[in-house]
């Protein structure tokens, strides 16, 4: 950690617009000071009094920093969200404003990958309906039924960036067919390119959305991308609830249009719809992707990082804007 | 009868017949595939005779045996049929059948071969992503509501890094290994011998388990394995260790492990095997840091359609006087 920094740096006042863990609000205590904003009733009367010296915000997958937060710090000089995703942050605001931004990339990677292919599992093999099967008796009644096979099958990726990447080689060590939607198509890869979505997921049984979410990439996953999947088809989203159409993937999973879904994000989150928490085909979680006391450490040391780095005159870690 | 059926039924009267004394899985879930040219099923379990003298009656036209981990060839029931040439067991292992009295005999038993090994390791992986990432404990977190009344879950740890200790590098072995390397995981294993595979060998499993973050289990039950995954190995393991067992329940011993989950001497487990199946340890019930599996590691339709087409490619092999697709040899 980088401790090079003028000693009036306890003077530089951060606001954490949500909670994200101890771990954070005690690093970033140690150089600068904090204020959290979940711990003022009215937000707003908090931010009119002390907008002149707030010179920095924290956000996460959250909470970020919308055009109207931007707007009402006149100090602001950089936003640092503790995740890679950027869809809580008016980029183009700060852009505009010379305000800069930095993520949490590349340290969180693995372990995003890691959940993709462990709610592959847990949905084809049906793990989690079949823990609930022991633990409730059931298995003393009878036998469980016959589950799905994940070796060899087809894995549809939309989003081949760092994150879809790194799920295509996971999925390579199981023997799968790798198919993949992006923007464009990437060079040197051995895998095939779908230039339209519904191409590829009727071409796969198993559809993994880890892109980033952007107003031209809302409800991606619409209703013609499910029915395509189909009902042996498996949805996975490890990306932004918002990337699909939430309502249509309840009523495709109800009607059987679609064969199952591991899902760890939803559009309004905490909340996720009742019909889900039905449904014995469906994996849900709580938004867990990046969440390894290893990871978290990780994300929370490039966030201090980023502001020792900003206010210390020196160039971002990983800077965005 | 008709003329035809007369046929049929004088033709089917050659074939030479495949005992089965209870129906494995895959016959009773896929019967159709079993119906060939080659051979025609002699099932003892739907006569009325008892099984000795059903045996008596037909030992004349009996080649072959259908059988599985649970319809045990007993040392009386090869000596009851003279013309007995293969045993095909639609198991991995073959402790249910009478081996030296095979091997003297000359008689053939075929197995599964390695058609589990990629179920089996995908389900060994699935656990351990499971364990370490809590996804069935978050599932259920999720599902009772509790992420709008308390907030987020507890952390997980990750994969990438942690040392997995395999026990038992056979065939399943090895497509666990292969997997979580990908994972970016440290893979050491114990296995009867040293294997020419870039992994750290240890001739001790509770070494193993002292220089493991998990160990995975994979290795078939026998009298060296019985409880090998004990007490001892466990402390080895640690408190921050975790197990998971495809093998056999009675590879560990389970009331040992309970205590050990219980007092938090490791520090969770996933488990798809148990000794006294289905029964599972009360204790266990309660825990959020385990997973269990009712014994369905290799239970996917696919596998059990695999299983049919080799059993019965097994079958008309040696009817056909071809080789075997997948003979157990000696050891």
């Amino acid at each position: 950690m980088d401790n090079n920094m003028d000693n009036n740096s306890n003077n530089i006042i951060v606001l954490m617009v949500c909670p994200v863990s101890n771990y954070l609000e005690q690093e970033i205590e140690k150089s600068f000071k904090v204020f959290k904003l979940w711990h003022f009733e009215d937000k707003e009367q908090f931010i009119n009094t002390h907008k002149d010296s707030i010179q920095a915000v924290v956000g996460s997958a959250a909470a970020g920093a919308d055009a109207e937060l931007i707007e009402s710090l006149p100090k602001l000089e950089i936003v640092a969200t503790c995740s890679v995703g950027l869809d809580k942050i008016d980029l183009a605001r700060c852009k505009e404003k010379g305000i800069r931004v930095a993520n949490t990339p590349d340290v969180l990677t693995d372990d995003v990958a890691d959940l993709a292919i462990g709610l592959i599992l847990a949905v084809l093999r049906r793990i989690c309906e079949s823990d609930r099967y022991v633990r409730s008796g059931e298995w003393k009644k009878g036998e469980f039924k016959m589950t799905t096979k994940f070796t060899g099958k087809s894995v549809g990726i939309l989003g081949m960036g760092r994150i879809g990447t790194v799920i295509a080689k996971r999925a390579e060590a199981f023997d799968c067919i790798i198919g993949y939607n992006s923007r464009t198509e990437k060079p040197n890869l051995n895998y095939k390119y779908y230039p339209n979505l519904i191409d590829l997921a009727s071409n796969c049984q198993i559809l993994v959305v880890a892109c980033s979410l952007t107003e031209e990439t809302q409800h991606i996953v619409n209703r013609q991308v499910i029915n395509a999947l189909g009902p042996k088809g498996v949805l996975i989203n490890i990306g932004r609830g918002l990337l699909v159409d939430e309502h249509e993937l309840v009523s495709a999973l109800l009607q059987g249009r679609l064969g199952g879904a591991g899902l760890d994000v939803f559009e309004h989150e905490p909340d996720v719809p009742e019909e889900l928490i039905g449904l014995e085909n469906v994996v849900l979680l709580p938004h867990v992707a990046s969440a390894t006391v290893e990871t978290r450490k990780a994300m929370a040391d490039l966030v201090v990082g980023n502001l020792q780095a900003h206010f210390g005159k020196k160039p971002l870690l990983t800077p965005v804007v | 009868m008709e003329i035809h059926e007369e046929h049929r039924d004088h033709q089917s009267q050659h074939l030479p017949r495949v005992l089965v004394i209870k129906p494995p899985p895959p016959l009773t879930l896929f019967g159709d595939k079993f119906i060939s040219r080659s051979f025609q099923l002699l099932k003892a379990y739907e006569s009325s005779l008892s099984l000795e003298q059903f045996l008596i009656s037909h030992a004349h036209s009996i080649e072959a045996i259908l059988c599985s981990g649970d319809s045990p060839v007993t040392l009386d029931i090869l000596r009851l049929l003279p013309k007995l040439r293969l045993v095909v067991t639609a198991s991995a292992g073959v402790n249910h059948i009478h081996m030296p009295e095979c091997r003297r005999r000359g008689i053939a038993v075929a197995n599964a071969g390695s058609i589990f090994s990629d179920d089996a390791a995908d389900a060994a992986v699935g656990l351990l992503i499971d364990v370490w990432r809590k996804i069935s404990s978050a599932d259920r977190f999720l599902r009772q509501g509790l992420w709008s009344k308390i907030g987020d879950y507890p952390l997980g740890s990750k994969l990438g890094g942690k040392r997995v200790g395999i026990v038992g590098l056979g065939n399943i072995g090895l497509q666990v290994a292969k997997r979580l390397q990908a994972f970016g995981c440290n893979v050491l294993y114990n296995s009867r011998s040293k294997k020419p595979v870039p992994y750290a060998f240890y001739s001790n499993v509770c070494e193993l388990a002292a220089n493991s973050d998990a160990l995975i289990i994979c290795c078939a039950l026998t009298d060296q394995t019985r409880r090998m995954i004990n007490r001892e190995v466990m402390l080895a393991l640690g408190k921050e260790g975790i197990i998971v067992n495809v093998g056999r329940g009675a590879v560990i011993d389970e009331n040992e492990m309970v205590r050990c989950l219980v007092r938090g001497e490791i520090a969770g487990a996933g488990l798809d095997v148990f000794e006294n199946e289905p029964y599972v340890p009360k204790e266990l019930l309660e825990l959020d840091n385990v997973v269990l599996q009712p014994h369905r590691a290799v239970f996917t339709s696919e596998c059990f359609v695999d299983l049919c087409e080799l059993a019965v490619g097994n079958l008309e092999a040696l009817f056909s006087n071809q080789p075997l697709l997948s003979p157990v040899t000696a050891e």
